[in-house]
């Protein structure tokens, strides 16, 4: 019915969107300077003959469209090519990489959320929301390396509370977690306290009152429902942030992980561990996306309608 | 109406803020920031001058910010970097703005699926996170100044045309153009008069807010070495640079990264200033 | 069981604070029904919402006698107040739109008040639910239940709303604006579910704009202006033996006046014939024909999806008929390009019910009213006939009050000399007394200029008021028409009959 056809709408638009994005990467990997042989061999030996072998290994003679269709169909069956520094498939190199960065990424978005929830609803005192607010604007703004240095060099340099760099243990967790989850907790809280202070200001909260509700219980009743609306359509930016903050967080406290990987392949102009790494983002980003419309579905019954 | 007595109460709460120091702080601050950016000579020395003796120096009256690896003073460094990092961010933001304000119109003005085929384009482009597509871009264009500048501007296009599509539909749609239609007035007269105006006049303001993410983004990638090279000072660079010491010489890193926090939360708290004041305005 | 004197609220605003109330003397006797009637900003609302301690976030109550239930509620904490409100008194705001959570359900909406103050128990409160809706009248209330408000018509709406201000058994049911955005059928079944509240026992405070609607139940009113009460009395008093001339300009404006006008009608202006407008899975309009004659008022009278609006649309050329079409001036104005429009369209104008979206945010009244205007034309000739004063030309829009904005749009609409101006609810908007006040602007504008007029309501009063003819809409359908005096007085077809009577109207308790 109605609900379902709103399901599937979103999951079909998912898809074209994630269709459009892997078409776009392969648009750059075509764009890439230089010659895809070149890329392949890199420094090694280059005589003609090596030069025929890639192209029959890599099978570059055939037409562009046809390259195309076999990189989508390959890619829709998670064979995303080889690496042409390491000569290994992508799927293994990303795929050893893939769970310290969604630990990381888990982490700080769970922190994250909960700080901006206990950020929002705890703190209503106008003069303790000017604080909070001003807080929030600081955590936006701070670039998350510098977060992630000024709690290095004081919780690892100056007290030897954590680990300084690896990824051993729920301690080497700590930092990284809480440098990324900030940036989302000030973000997220903003979105949640604007959208309770305009929920509360609704005639449904007025009536609500007017029941004999506790102000508590019109704000956890009524208010949050409405709040969390426009925070879960922000899942999508939140994991962009992590993603793309992981690159980052990795560098500073030196863990492994997707974000080292890409580092390296940008830097080494491995295209395919590159493009690996920016469709995977999107799919989760799909997903993510996707569940958070449905999440929406299901908090907003006006939205079911078609 | 009967409602209208307790929203007021609270939307002017919101609006008429009483004049806050903070604001009247960043303003200065960014004032200082801009005179750096025209004119580094009157803040800082040479910001390339090694120093074999004094490396590594905590700050003092002589070395504001201390000295770095290789001797170099860090605030001469913080200055001359300004005018790097601030203009990557500017350039990438008028890319950014001018080819969203392009492609939004066309998406808002255009036919039904030229929009469709624009908004599409614009969904699939904000599936990466921004990082890593300009990531992809650098890995395309190779390292450098420009490939930066204008991978953040791509990055951040699909935002600004979203923002000018939507408003497109807002105003083409608003009773107000329904009226000119009354007095006869033609297709492109509408949009020169009604639809551009209604349209950019917020995007000045948006920039300026996207102004303080392009600068946190070029930090960012080039912390990561994909700016500017060494020895250029670069925000980005020198905080990267000052992390491999951080157990010896916090300043080195700590101080660069406070002055391009002040900058971005400068610009963001300005921008968002001037956003209430022009929503008080239209709404 | 209410005694309140003296009653001030104070708001404080940043740099400023705005008395709402200043000084209100009020007493409720248990089963009577007193209502308090203004206009927007006369502190009605304030008043009432202080009897459940709900006058809004930085309000400052005082009173030299403030009982409730026979308790002083001065010094009532949070505590004391969630006792009152919901089991002494309910409250029903207006749209239930609004009014009623929107993401959860009608059954969970009633099922909080129950909850709260610990009526019955968890397993028969689902019993107690439905005969909640059963006593307003919900029909198939086991369904109802578990929808949600925009699922719901705006009757059935009210009707939830009342039902859970109604659940915690309260003696006193506070009713703010109950009917205002209802259609005129709706409004008169949703008063009579109230005064059948008020047989069942509970004490009504009714609060209103409109002195008809509260006619028909008050025992008592109060007329507020400015935070005051002007006047007080039984509503046969009041009605009969007004003293204040607050209260006669309510009864008059609620009265209405006919505003005839012995011009001729001349030439056919505008004409329509056999519209029909059809979206993918509705006919909105089937089959309307409409003339115009210079110099005349015609009357477009109907409820909320009517079609109304839509012919209003089709005739203006917004909109392409599916079938049918439209002259102006003896030329063909449907099917045709724009382009072949455009020479016409200064003769053609429109006036909105909101005419704050009708203007461009970014300009002056000097300019709004200046492009209507021929090049090096005077503006300030233009305001002054519509009553505004020229100073307020560099004045932005949003910067008026309704009235002045409305006299905006009149004069923007009038300045091109157009042969037809269509109006789409332009009084719906504003308070009684600013409503006469443009009804007297469009019926003077009429006389002096000849200008036809084509005025759209879902008001049968403002109709009867200013029209010469009225054709009744419903369901698409124009299902009669007439001279105005004709169809009141011998309504010919049941729609009609049962949209006249639904009228409120001034009715003096004998």
């Amino acid at each position: 019915m109605s609900v379902a056809s709103a399901v599937l709408r979103r999951v079909a638009a998912g898809i074209v969107v994630l269709w459009a994005a892997a078409t776009a990467a392969y648009l750059a990997l075509l764009a890439a300077p230089g010659d895809m042989v070149d890329s392949i061999i890199g420094d090694g030996a280059d005589t003609p003959q090596i030069r025929a072998e890639v192209i029959a290994e890599w099978r570059l003679d055939r037409p562009a469209l046809v390259q195309y269709l076999d990189y989508l169909w390959r890619a829709v069956q998670g064979d995303l090519g080889r690496s042409y520094l390491l000569q290994r498939p992508v799927a293994d190199v990303v795929g050893a990489q893939v769970w310290p960065t969604l630990k990381l990424a888990i982490a700080a978005a769970v922190f994250g959320s909960l700080l901006a929830v206990i950020l929002a609803v705890a703190i209503r005192r106008p003069w303790a929301r000017r604080f909070s607010s001003t807080a929030e604007l600081v955590m936006v703004s701070t670039p998350p390396f510098l977060i992630g240095i000024v709690l290095l060099s004081v919780f690892s340099f100056q007290f030897g509370l954590f680990p300084v760099s690896g990824d051993r243990g729920f301690a080497a967790l700590v930092l990284p977690a809480v440098t990324l989850g900030l940036p989302i907790a000030g973000l997220l809280a903003q979105v949640l306290r604007d959208g309770l202070d305009r929920a509360l200001d609704e005639p449904f909260a007025v009536t609500a009152r007017a029941r004999g509700l506790r102000e508590r219980s019109v704000l956890a009743r009524h208010a949050l429902r409405h709040a969390l609306l426009p925070a879960v359509a922000l899942a999508g930016w939140t994991f962009g942030v992590l993603i793309g903050g992981s690159v980052i967080i990795e560098q500073v406290f030196g863990r492994p992980g997707l974000g080292q990987v890409a580092l390296q392949a940008v830097s080494a102009g491995d295209m395919p561990v590159v493009i690996a790494v920016v469709v995977l983002a999107a799919t989760v980003f799909v997903v993510v996306n996707t569940l958070a419309d449905l999440a929406g579905l299901l908090i907003d019954p006006r939205l079911r309608r078609s | 109406m009967t409602l209208a007595l307790t929203r007021p109460v609270t939307g002017r709460l919101r609006l008429r803020t009483r004049p806050r120091p903070g604001l009247a702080v960043a303003a200065v601050f960014l004032a200082l920031i801009l005179t750096a950016v025209a004119w580094p000579s009157l803040f800082g020395g040479d910001p390339l001058a090694a120093d074999p003796l004094n490396v590594l120096q905590a700050p003092s009256a002589r070395h504001w910010f201390g000295t770095d690896q290789l001797g170099r003073d860090v605030f001469d460094r913080v200055v001359h970097g300004a005018r790097h990092s601030l203009s990557i961010g500017v350039a990438a933001t008028l890319i950014a703005t001018s080819t969203g304000i392009l492609l939004g119109l066309l998406a808002g003005l255009g036919h039904r699926y030229a929009d469709e085929a624009f908004s599409r384009t614009f969904d699939a482009l904000s599936a990466f996170p921004i990082v890593l597509l300009a990531l992809l871009f650098i890995a395309v264009a190779g390292t450098g100044t420009t490939s930066l500048i204008v991978a953040i501007g791509v990055a951040l296009t699909p935002h600004y045309a979203r923002v000018v599509r939507a408003q497109t539909f807002v105003v083409r749609r608003a009773a107000y153009v329904t009226h000119a239609v009354a007095f006869g007035a033609s297709r492109p007269r509408l949009v020169v008069r009604h639809v551009l105006p209604n349209v950019l006049g917020p995007i000045p303001v948006i920039a300026v807010i996207g102004l303080g993410e392009a600068v946190l983004i070029a930090a960012g990638l080039s912390f990561l070495g994909l700016g500017p090279q060494p020895p250029s000072p670069e925000w980005g660079a020198m905080l990267s640079e000052g992390r491999g010491y951080l157990h010896i010489a916090w300043w080195a890193s700590v101080l660069p990264g406070l002055v391009v926090t002040a900058t971005i939360i400068s610009l963001t708290a300005l921008g968002r200033h001037f956003q209430r004041r022009f929503e008080g305005r239209t709404a | 069981m209410i005694e309140v004197e003296n009653l001030r609220v104070s708001f404080k605003l940043p740099g400023r604070v705005v008395e709402a109330v200043r000084g209100v003397d009020l007493r409720i006797a248990a089963g009577e029904c007193v209502a308090i009637v203004g206009e927007s900003g006369s502190g009605k609302s304030v008043t009432a919402r202080s009897l459940v301690g709900l006058a809004g976030p930085s309000s400052t109550v005082t009173a030299d006698k403030l009982e409730i239930d026979g308790a002083d509620a001065r010094g009532y904490t949070s505590r004391d107040w969630r006792r009152v409100r919901g089991r002494f008194a309910g409250l029903i705001l207006q749209d239930a739109l609004v009014s009623l959570d929107p993401l959860r359900t009608v059954g969970a909406e009633i099922g909080e008040v129950l909850r709260v103050h610990g009526i019955g128990d968890r397993r028969d409160r689902p019993q107690r639910i439905q005969q909640l809706l059963t006593d307003v009248h919900l029909p198939e209330p086991e369904r109802r239940v578990r929808q949600h408000p925009h699922q719901l018509s705006g009757g059935l709406r009210q009707r939830a709303l009342i039902a859970s201000a109604i659940a915690g058994e309260p003696r006193l049911l506070i009713a703010d604006e109950p009917t205002t955005a209802l259609d005129t059928t709706v409004q008169a079944q949703i008063l009579k579910l109230l005064a059948e509240r008020r047989t069942a026992g509970e004490a009504l405070l009714l609060i209103s704009h409109d002195l008809a609607v509260v006619s028909r139940l008050a025992d008592r009113i109060l007329v507020m202006k400015d935070g005051r009460v002007v006047e007080t009395g039984t509503t046969r008093r009041l009605l009969t033996a007004s003293g204040h001339p607050y209260t006669k300009e309510l009864i008059a404006a609620a009265s209405g006046r006919r505003r005839v006008s012995d011009t001729e009608p001349g030439p056919v202006v505008a004409e329509a014939s056999a519209l029909r407008k059809v979206y993918a899975d509705r006919t909105v309009v089937r089959g309307v024909d409409l003339t115009i004659h210079r110099g005349e008022i015609v009357g477009l009278v109907g409820e909320s999806g009517s079609g109304k609006t839509t012919v209003a649309q089709l005739l203006f050329g917004l909109i392409e008929p599916t079938s049918g079409h439209v002259r102006f001036e003896g030329q063909q104005f449907s099917g045709v390009p724009e382009r072949a429009r455009r020479p016409l369209r200064r003769r053609l104008q429109f006036i909105a019910q909101d005419p704050l979206s009708a203007f461009d945010p970014r300009w002056t009244v000097r300019r709004i009213v200046g492009e209507a205007l021929g090049r090096g034309e005077p503006v300030e000739p233009v305001l002054i006939r519509v009553g505004l004063d020229p100073d307020l030309l560099d004045r932005y829009p949003r910067q008026l009050s309704g009235g002045q904005r409305q006299r905006v749009a009149i004069a923007r609409a009038v300045a091109p000399r157009p042969s037809l101006i269509i109006c789409d609810e332009p009084v719906s908007a504003l308070d009684v007394s600013v409503q006469a006040q443009v009804l007297d602007l469009l019926a003077e504008i009429r006389r002096d200029d000849g200008t036809a007029l084509l005025f759209i309501s879902h008001d049968l009063g403002v109709i009867r008021d200013l029209a010469d003819r009225v054709l009744v809409m419903h369901d698409g359908r124009v299902v009669e028409q007439g001279p105005v005096q004709a169809v009141f007085d011998h309504a010919g077809h049941h729609y009609t009959r049962t949209l006249l009577a639904a009228v409120p109207k001034l009715e003096v308790p004998a």
